[in-house]
């Protein structure tokens, strides 16, 4: 049987380019609108585009704010892409200060305007991206396992974490010469700033890799 | 820092991949889907979608066309033509995109590039312009805006109106020069450097490529991404061959060792 991905449906951001990336990595993907999908499921991707209070108003509305941190207490794997890591988050400062899920001590900062020489930087990075190990133990068991240090992934964002412990630290990419933080780990709960269902072969390989996590969950 | 962005341009009419010149006379080359998975295949950054006539029958078809490529190609899609409203980006958005491009609905009502950066972010706003010189043999004359595929003009000047669109929020600026635009014979150098110049967000030069030597200038101008159509349509060439010239010109593009 094939593993049953839920992918949360708040409105916002490109679901189906979400499923049918995580179908093509052997995945039954199914779309969540309601509270009660995503209590009943076995691995969940919170996708998303647009501002992170936007993105936390709408969650909220929709009263999926509580059964997320609860399945994600419950060891289900949870995948967060580009806003839905960074709304992974405590805080947020887009659109004013907006509280995120809290699921990962930080916050969520605008991009710097000027790259480490002081040379005006163009924001929103827009592009392909080589991602890096931020600690000292790669990307060992996490859903980068398969990615080789150096490989390119697509980004866009005018906002990046700033995770409080280093150790939740995955990956990061270098934008204007300074480090930027690309990719989340902390137990079960994963968190992606570039997008992998739009990264070619190398994302496709990342979603592969949480697709296994969905098959064998370690559940608390 | 991010790659060089290079990005196949797929001119749609109907079902067809077409190829016009100058906005003008249309060639039907085939299924765009086939040439879209043949490109994603060969490492193309992106792809970029345009429904050709849709502005003057006011809709967009590319729909169909969208969903089809969200099961085989895996890498961003931006697509435009004919798109008027928050609902039309919304329905692209559904179909598969993950950016729109507007032009003619912007100059018409500047406004809605406000309300389509704040339904979806900035990222998603790509202000899409159709720069014409105003003589060409008066570098000096500037560029004039132009919509309906180059059609009819808006009176308003490029730079002004690229510095407008990203104070509404623009996110990038996929600037195409009309006076280039099919010819396959080099871009419009001086008003890439110009736009790139005026704004602070990635500008797409596209429009005459012939070589990627047309390519690196327009990167050394300050473009961070470069749309070609006619010349991969053609088979003048691909995108590996594409992106090592440039790589050995010194331009970071992205590497792909895939299928």
């Amino acid at each position: 049987m094939r593993p049953v991905v839920t992918i949360i449906d708040y409105g916002r951001g490109n679901l189906l380019s979400v499923r049918r990336a995580l179908e093509s990595c052997g995945a039954e993907a199914v779309f969540a609108a309601g509270p009660d999908s995503i209590r009943k499921a076995a691995a969940l991707v919170l996708p998303g585009v647009g501002s992170f209070a936007d993105g936390m108003a709408r969650l909220r509305a929709d009263g999926l704010e509580q059964p997320i941190r609860e399945r994600a207490a419950a060891g289900v794997p949870l995948l967060g892409i580009c806003l839905g890591m960074q709304m992974l988050f405590d805080t947020g400062y887009e659109d004013g200060e907006t509280p995120g899920l809290g699921l990962i001590p930080g916050t969520v900062e605008p991009l710097p305007r000027q790259d480490v020489d002081g040379k005006p930087l163009r924001v929103p990075h827009v592009g392909w991206s080589g991602l890096v190990p931020a600690g000292p133990n790669g990307f060992a068991n996490s859903v980068l396992a398969d990615v080789q240090p150096g490989e390119e992934v697509y980004f866009v964002h005018g906002f990046a974490a700033v995770p409080a412990c280093e150790t939740d630290r995955l990956a990061d990419t270098l934008y204007g010469g300074r480090r930027v933080c690309a990719a989340v780990c902390r137990g079960n709960v994963t968190g992606v700033q570039f997008h992998p269902e739009k990264s070619a072969e190398t994302g496709l390989g990342i979603l592969r890799a949480f697709v296994r996590q969905a098959e064998a969950p370690v559940l608390k | 820092m991010s790659r060089v962005r290079l990005i196949a341009r797929l001119d749609v009419k109907d079902e067809n991949l077409v190829k016009g010149i100058q906005y003008e006379g249309l060639r039907k080359l085939g299924d765009p889907h086939a040439f879209a998975v043949r490109y994603y295949r060969q490492g193309v950054d992106e792809l970029l979608y345009l429904d050709t006539v849709a502005s003057l029958y006011e809709r967009n078809n590319l729909g169909d066309i969208l969903r089809q490529a969200t099961a085989d190609v895996f890498i961003p899609i931006t697509a435009g033509g004919g798109l008027r409203s928050v609902e039309d980006v919304a329905a692209i958005l559904r179909a598969g995109a993950d950016k729109a491009a507007i032009n003619t609905a912007a100059l018409r009502r500047p406004e809605l590039i406000e309300e389509i950066a704040r339904a979806f972010g900035s990222q998603c706003m790509v202000l899409s312009v159709q720069a014409k010189r105003r003589n060409p043999a008066d570098p000096a004359a500037g560029w004039e805006a132009y919509y309906d595929n180059g059609r009819e003009h808006s009176g308003r000047d490029v730079l002004e109106w690229v510095k407008e669109g990203v104070a509404r929020g623009a996110g990038e600026i996929l600037l195409t020069s009309v006076d280039k635009e099919g010819f396959r014979k080099g871009m419009d150098q001086e008003l890439i450097a110009a736009v790139s110049a005026a704004v602070p967000v990635p500008v797409i030069a596209a429009g005459g490529a012939s070589s990627a030597e047309d390519l690196f200038q327009a990167v050394k101008g300050g473009a961070q991404a470069v749309a070609v159509g006619s010349i991969l349509h053609y088979d003048n060439t691909d995108i590996p061959t594409l992106k090592n010239q440039l790589a050995q010109k010194g331009v970071e593009v992205r590497v792909c060792g895939q299928s």
